[in-house]
């Protein structure tokens, strides 16, 4: 194994030019100032009232769609799975099918269809009913995420439910399990794992994304990620952008840990 | 050990898309027997179990369990349990939980199901396992699990698929043992299946020989080994010289142009059949006691015996011997007239698969 070594060496050399070092100059910027003295004021800007709403609101939605991804997901899957279709990969195209095309584009192509002159709200004039206020809501971005993220959250959880052995199902219904204690005691926990990988597939980039509520959400819904993407681009300020980059990554750390601890727990724990 | 027919299988079907894996298959299997389903792979036998557990449902045909008919009924709602090949250890629960998984589902009471656990590990020799979990354990120790998990929820049949398959030769071995032990201890039927031919000699009151599909012999081990009922059977259950032969007369069989006495009758004159000699039913004699003779062209010693092949009238004769010939001794070769077993011949390769048995 040793000899194959050197075959990690672009890696590690590519994650050290791109993400940690890039890492170090974020805290370092979080913990200077203008001048390049220490200071705690980046991070404590946090506790600005408009970056604290943004912030909170930034949690609400990402949890919020989150939540709608796996109850989407879930079910989706176990029906997939149930098909029991031969080929595999077909399935799985066409979940990354819409990922072919590009984010952004996707994303522009819904803010024309939520628009106020857009394709819905121009389907309901046609019927003479009253315009609805779809764009520049935290419903819209919701949705936007939603949308983006759920194929993040429907592979691991397939995944997780073709790794099931048939004998585990078939040894439940043999020990008395109808189909729902069976799915109950044996599948949901077996697929902990999926559930696991596909929030923390969603979760994360919904906490930090700027460019859903951007197109989504216009000036009338500020996530934290736009905040800090303001600091970058319009106000020019570093220092205080990776300060709020610092504790936003605080919390995705703190989450993902909740969650491995969870993960960890559900393997030959009392699930009873 | 007779009890009357607890499982009855009529005239069970199953395809597999346009693979006929079970064609009108009947059994029965009676009350505390040990039955082995043996055959090699894809002769039906697993498929047979699965269709008794409910994880597989017949095309046509019924299941009758204890006078009822269960051929709809799903796996949870009937009174046996399975060993599965793989253990199925639930993976996300401890020993303990996995024992107490069917005892839960029936609502037992708590103390009840600590009882059983305690009285399943002590029935499979692991005590004090409670809190392990299943992927600490060896395959032998795992097997027995699945075992334990089974049984503490007193099925009135117990299947077992392969359960020794991933075992290795001594291990397997003695859970065979174990499995006898089990049997005996606990009182109920065991359906096993089984490719293993010495797995299912020893350890069966009844084995069931199949192939592609069909039954092809039904009996106690000794009836199975010692009166094959064709060449298949002969030739799955331990080695066996079989050679095509004329049945000159009742108690009359020329086996390569050599007449040699037998026992069998009502085979009709001069009729070909197949003849079935086994091995060690082979004595080797000097070359002028005998009307046959060969040459031994190979010699391998096997530790409780020699195994030999002697070239005689134009067959590779296997000879299983104490006595040592050397390679290029000449021999006589001598069969008594009990161990000549005479079956009638196939007329096409399909009547050998579905020889019909009645039995």
């Amino acid at each position: 194994m040793n000899t194959k070594k050197w075959l990690s060496y672009p890696y590690t050399i590519w994650m050290g030019i791109f993400v940690i070092i890039p890492l170090f100059i974020i805290i370092y910027y979080g913990f200077t100032a203008e001048g390049g003295g220490f200071t705690l004021s980046n991070i404590s800007l946090i506790t600005d009232p408009i970056n604290l709403a943004s912030l909170w609101l930034s949690l609400e939605l990402s949890l919020v769609s989150t939540a709608i991804c796996l109850l989407l997901a879930y079910p989706l899957s176990l029906i997939l799975h149930g098909m029991k279709l031969k080929n595999n990969s077909f399935i799985i195209m066409i979940f990354i099918l819409p990922m072919w095309m590009n984010f952004l584009l996707r994303t522009l192509a819904w803010q024309n269809i939520l628009e106020k002159t857009g394709v819905i709200n121009t389907f309901l004039k046609l019927l003479h009913l009253p315009a609805l206020d779809l764009i520049n809501t935290p419903g819209a971005i919701i949705f936007g995420m939603v949308y983006n993220f759920l194929p993040f959250m429907i592979l691991p959880i397939y995944n997780s439910l073709s790794k099931i052995s048939d004998d585990y199902i078939n040894a439940a219904r043999d020990l008395g399990a109808n189909s729902l204690l069976t799915f109950l005691k044996v599948i949901l926990p077996l697929s902990l794992p999926g559930v696991v990988s596909g929030i923390t597939m969603v979760f994360v980039p919904s906490l930090t994304t700027f460019v859903i509520s951007d197109i989504l959400g216009g000036s009338k819904v500020v996530l934290i990620g736009n905040i800090i993407e303001q600091q970058f681009k319009t106000v020019n300020n570093w220092h205080t952008g990776s300060g709020l980059s610092l504790v936003l990554m605080v919390f995705i750390l703190f989450s993902m840990a909740i969650l491995t601890k969870y993960d960890k727990e559900s393997e030959g724990k009392n699930i009873w | 050990m007779a009890g009357g027919k607890l499982i009855d299988l009529m005239g069970i079907t199953k395809k597999f898309g346009d693979n006929v894996v079970l064609d009108n298959l009947d059994l029965y299997i009676k009350e505390n027997e040990f039955l082995t389903l043996l055959g090699p792979s894809g002769c039906g036998k697993t498929t047979t179990l699965r269709i008794i557990g409910g994880f597989e449902n017949p095309d046509s045909g019924k299941v009758i369990f204890d006078g009822k008919d269960v051929t709809k009924l799903p796996p949870n709602e009937r009174p046996l349990n399975t060993v599965f090949q793989k253990y199925a250890l639930f993976p996300h629960m401890s020993i303990a939980e996995n024992i107490a998984f069917g005892l839960k589902i029936k609502k037992k009471s708590k103390t009840y199901i600590q009882d059983k656990i305690k009285y399943a590990l002590k029935l499979v020799n692991l005590e004090g396992f409670e809190n392990r979990s299943p992927d600490s354990l060896s395959g032998g120790q795992q097997q027995r699990i699945a075992i334990a998990r089974a049984i503490v929820n007193e099925p009135k049949v117990l299947l077992l698929d392969e359960p020794l398959g991933a075992l290795d030769l001594k291990l397997r071995q003695d859970m065979q043992y174990e499995l006898i032990r089990l049997k005996n201890e606990l009182g109920i039927t065991f359906i096993y299946v089984t490719h293993d031919q010495e797995e299912a000699l020893t350890m069966s009151d009844t084995i069931v020989v199949m192939n592609q599909g069909y039954i092809q012999q039904v009996g106690t081990p000794e009836m199975i080994y010692n009166e094959p009922k064709n060449a298949f059977v002969a030739d799955f259950i331990g080695e066996s010289n079989i050679i095509p032969s004329t049945m000159l007369e009742d108690g009359l069989v020329s086996i390569l142009g050599t007449k040699f006495a037998c026992v069998d009758k009502d085979f009709g004159k001069n009729q070909p059949v197949d003849v079935v000699i086994r091995p060690e039913d082979i004595d080797l004699i000097k070359e002028e006691e005998s009307a046959l003779n060969g040459v031994v062209t190979s010699l391998i010693f096997k530790g409780v015996h020699y195994e030999m092949e002697v070239l005689a009238g134009g067959h590779e004769w296997l000879v299983h011997s104490t006595d040592l010939f050397p390679v290029g001794s000449k021999v006589g070769i001598k069969v008594d007239p009990f161990d000549i077993h005479i079956m009638n011949k196939p007329q096409s390769e399909d009547e050998e698969a579905a020889t019909p048995d009645e039995y």
